[in-house]
């Protein structure tokens, strides 16, 4: 420890290089970050996906809704706890652009199902469920158009059609927030029955739902479950697929399919590229005073004090601009959240992640310095004093 | 003055075979950046070939009013008969409008890469669509018989989705359908679709006689406004109408923002990191240069040939870098086929990778400018270090 002036003397020899490492280093962890949000945005936060929920939709396509009359059904199965249905409305505030996920649902089994993932205060929930045209919306498409409760807003579906051509009029009575990390807080969420009301009769849409979510008491007998809720609607002409909702979410995310990888492949060798550079320097600023060293070796520094002083100089530069990168690409992530506003919902920084940034920061301090390090340590004293 | 420029650079430029390593370094750093801003933006650039290749300008795209794409769209079998009477629709020898009413659907169908479901986009078309859309051939098999549960698949799609082979049966449901010819539409995205009779396809999806889009041929390339005006005007019909390569444009912007967002990012980020980089390296090999470059100074060369030649230096190591990337990034990209999911039709698309000349160039003015910056500061530090001084330097 009482060498540490030592080692601050020798970074600030060259403060000019000294910074530039730095700042290279620092660039390098804040790709990192981005690097990380990008693989959970292309995961379409599988991780999030109950593994005790199971969804159930048409075996063709999600564009076939199923009957409503599969709700009792499926709810007569062994093992099943509970269940709800959506229906895809696609909706979108003023202008085709301002489009965000918006899904008909029966509001108590719905939130009763997903009460983790939507966080609402109680006399905002109870207004929810007795009011026909309500809506719940979530915290960052509330506050992207300033909904407020209360409020009531037009939302035009880019499937479904008003009779009139006009909008639908939803008051909003909640705005939901979501403790857990990543969380879509960009939905909103309305009564089916309000939807169904505008549905002829005889377009054969009505009361057919795009997907049923239920939730069974034993996680490890869902393939079991599901099995035989698809058997039981087998050869009809809506035959049912279901699978846990983890399964779909990861399904969802291959069909984005290679180019979240092939981004992200690219971006890791972006920063191995610059941490390349960087490392070199942190080296070549060692190896060029071998000499030094060497004198140090012949005032009776022991090999392994060396080492441990070499190694502190390059840990200290990785871990200044390692650390300020991770912790400034964490902060900004956070508050800034999705780039694209709303087409990538689930964008953060994992917490798991910045684990791992933190281990390759000391990883590269331990690697620059150790190489030039043991080449010094194995030098003969008179050799090294008589380079130059 | 240039004399000495002259003199000072082509040391530097001869003398860079003496500091291999750390001009590698340099090099390869920028290598790097350029090779991620190609690839990055090579998608951006392959989804956009793919769209035009698809928009026909003479061709127009109609949908129900308030619909963005043909997935939500929806047409009555009466107001398709509407349309097809419109004034400004081409007509062929016998009298029949080249239109064609489409409906387009989406099926489960597994994908190669992940084995994993996926949408795959399933057309229904009239016997008209082989008229409007011109360009399609059948490149293997033959085109499907109407009235029968037959369908072709386009190029792209054979090769992104599993079991798309000429003779092969595709149970989708209650319906098993043969798949009776490959075909090739000059790169659009309609290579990566299946298509059958829509008179199969509409009680298959319960869809009665009704259809999604409508694609009509112009009977000149200026009868577009008087089409438009006549289907928005009248009171039978909500239809929009618009040019096939305005709706193209359209139809991937969800994609193209999240490509071009992330990609911007990604290029900035990795930009400034490398002009540090270039910085570094620089300044090493300034550093290891001290005494030469103050020899030269006491020798009388003035300080601005030292620092147009640390600049030239940089600037060459970085084109060399950014050939790399280049070379890299096309040799490792361009034409790559792979498939992603479209937002806006809600079903996979398949495009290549385009690495363009003028991609090539932009990156290749990238390098450069990270070179010069990264040059400069060493540079100047390398013209101002004191002549005594930098001669004692070790």
């Amino acid at each position: 420890m009482k060498f540490l002036y030592l080692v601050w003397r020798n970074l600030m020899r060259r403060k000019f290089r000294t910074a530039f490492t730095i700042g290279a280093i620092f660039f390098a962890f804040l790709l990192f970050g981005v690097l990380m949000a990008i693989r959970m945005a292309f995961s379409m936060g599988v991780d999030m996906a109950g593994q005790g929920r199971l969804m159930v939709m048409d075996k063709v396509s999600i564009i076939n809704p199923l009957p409503a009359a599969y709700e009792n059904q499926i709810r007569a199965v062994g093992g099943v706890t509970d269940i709800t249905h959506a229906n895809w409305f696609g909706g979108y505030y003023q202008e085709v652009r301002n489009q965000f996920a918006t899904f008909a649902v029966d509001p108590e089994s719905w939130l009763r199902i997903y009460n983790r993932e939507y966080d609402l205060p109680d006399d905002q929930k109870k207004a929810f469920f007795a009011d026909r045209t309500g809506a719940i919306v979530g915290s960052d498409t509330a506050r992207k158009y300033g909904f407020k409760v209360g409020q009531r807003v037009p939302i035009n579906g880019t499937i479904y059609r008003r009779p009139d051509g006009g909008p639908w009029e939803f008051t909003i009575d909640g705005i939901y927030d979501s403790k857990l990390k990543g969380a879509d807080k960009t939905q909103l969420v309305f009564n089916y029955q309000f939807l169904r009301e505008t549905i002829p009769e005889q377009s054969g849409f009505r009361d057919r739902y795009n997907w049923y979510v239920f939730t069974i008491a034993d996680p490890d007998r869902a393939p079991a479950i599901a099995e035989k809720v698809d058997s039981l609607f087998a050869n009809s002409p809506s035959e049912t697929k279901t699978n846990t909702e983890k399964a779909f979410v990861s399904d969802w995310a291959k069909q984005v399919g290679d180019i979240g990888k092939i981004m992200m492949w690219i971006v890791a060798m972006a920063m191995f590229t610059i941490l390349l550079v960087a490392g070199n320097t942190m080296a070549q600023a060692i190896r060029e005073r071998t000499n030094e060293l060497a004198v140090l070796k012949t005032l009776g520094f022991t090999e392994r004090r060396i080492l441990w002083m070499v190694l502190a100089e390059s840990t200290m530069i990785a871990v200044v601009g390692g650390g300020i990168g991770l912790a400034l690409s964490y902060t900004i992530i956070t508050l800034t959240g999705d780039p694209t506003h709303g087409m990538l919902p689930v964008f953060y920084f994992p917490g798991p992640a910045v684990l791992m940034g933190i281990g390759l920061v000391l990883l590269l301090g331990l690697a620059a310095g150790c190489l030039p390090a043991w080449q010094a340590s194995r030098l003969r004293i008179v050799d090294a004093l008589r380079r130059n | 003055m240039f004399s000495q420029i002259i003199a000072v650079t082509g040391v530097n430029l001869r003398s860079i075979r003496a500091r291999l390593g750390s001009s590698s370094v340099a090099v390869i750093g920028i290598a790097g950046v350029v090779l991620v801003f190609v690839a990055v933006l090579s998608i951006a650039e392959g989804v956009a070939a793919t769209m035009k290749a698809s928009g026909d300008p003479d061709t127009v795209m109609i949908l129900r009013a308030g619909s963005d794409t043909e997935m939500t769209s929806g047409l009555a079998g009466d107001s398709v008969r509407i349309i097809q009477d419109a004034p400004g629709v081409a007509r062929d020898g016998t009298g029949t409008p080249l239109t064609s009413p489409e409906l387009f659907v989406v099926v489960d169908h597994p994908l190669k890469r992940s084995g994993s479901a996926a949408n795959v986009p399933l057309r229904g078309v009239t016997p008209e669509a082989f008229k409007v859309h011109d360009k399609l051939r059948i490149v293997e098999g033959r085109n499907f018989e109407f009235g029968k549960n037959e369908v072709i698949a386009g190029k792209a799609a054979q090769r992104q989705f599993v079991g798309l082979d000429v003779g092969t049966p595709l149970k989708w449901g209650q319906n098993t359908w043969t798949l009776v010819g490959i075909f090739d539409d000059g790169g659009s995205v309609a290579e990566s679709e299946i298509w059958c009779d829509v008179k199969v396809l509409q009680p298959a999806y319960r869809r009665g006689n009704s259809y999604q889009s409508v694609y009509a041929k112009l009977a000149s390339a200026d009868s577009y406004q008087q089409l438009k005006d006549s289907l928005t005007s009248n009171p039978q019909l909500t239809v929009s109408a618009m040019r096939a390569p305005e709706y193209y444009a359209s139809q991937t912007e969800t994609l193209q923002t999240i490509i071009k967002t992330i990609g911007g990012i990604i290029a900035v980020l990795m930009g400034v990191g490398a002009i540090f980089g270039a910085v570094i390296t620089m300044y090493t090999a300034v550093a290891s240069r001290t005494r030469e470059i103050a020899t030269l100074r006491a020798l009388g060369f003035g300080s601005f040939p030292v620092v147009v030649s640390v600049i030239v230096e940089a600037s060459c190591l970085a084109v060399i870098g950014g050939l790399i990337g280049g070379l890299v990034a096309y040799a490792a990209f361009n034409g790559y086929e792979t498939a992603t999911m479209n937002f806006q039709s809600f079903s996979q698309m398949a495009f290549r990778f385009a690495v363009t000349p003028q991609l090539l160039g932009t990156a290749l003015f990238y390098a450069l400018l990270m070179g010069i910056l990264g040059g400069l500061l060493p540079a100047i530090r390398a013209a101002r270090l004191p002549v005594v001084t930098a001669l004692r330097e070790l």
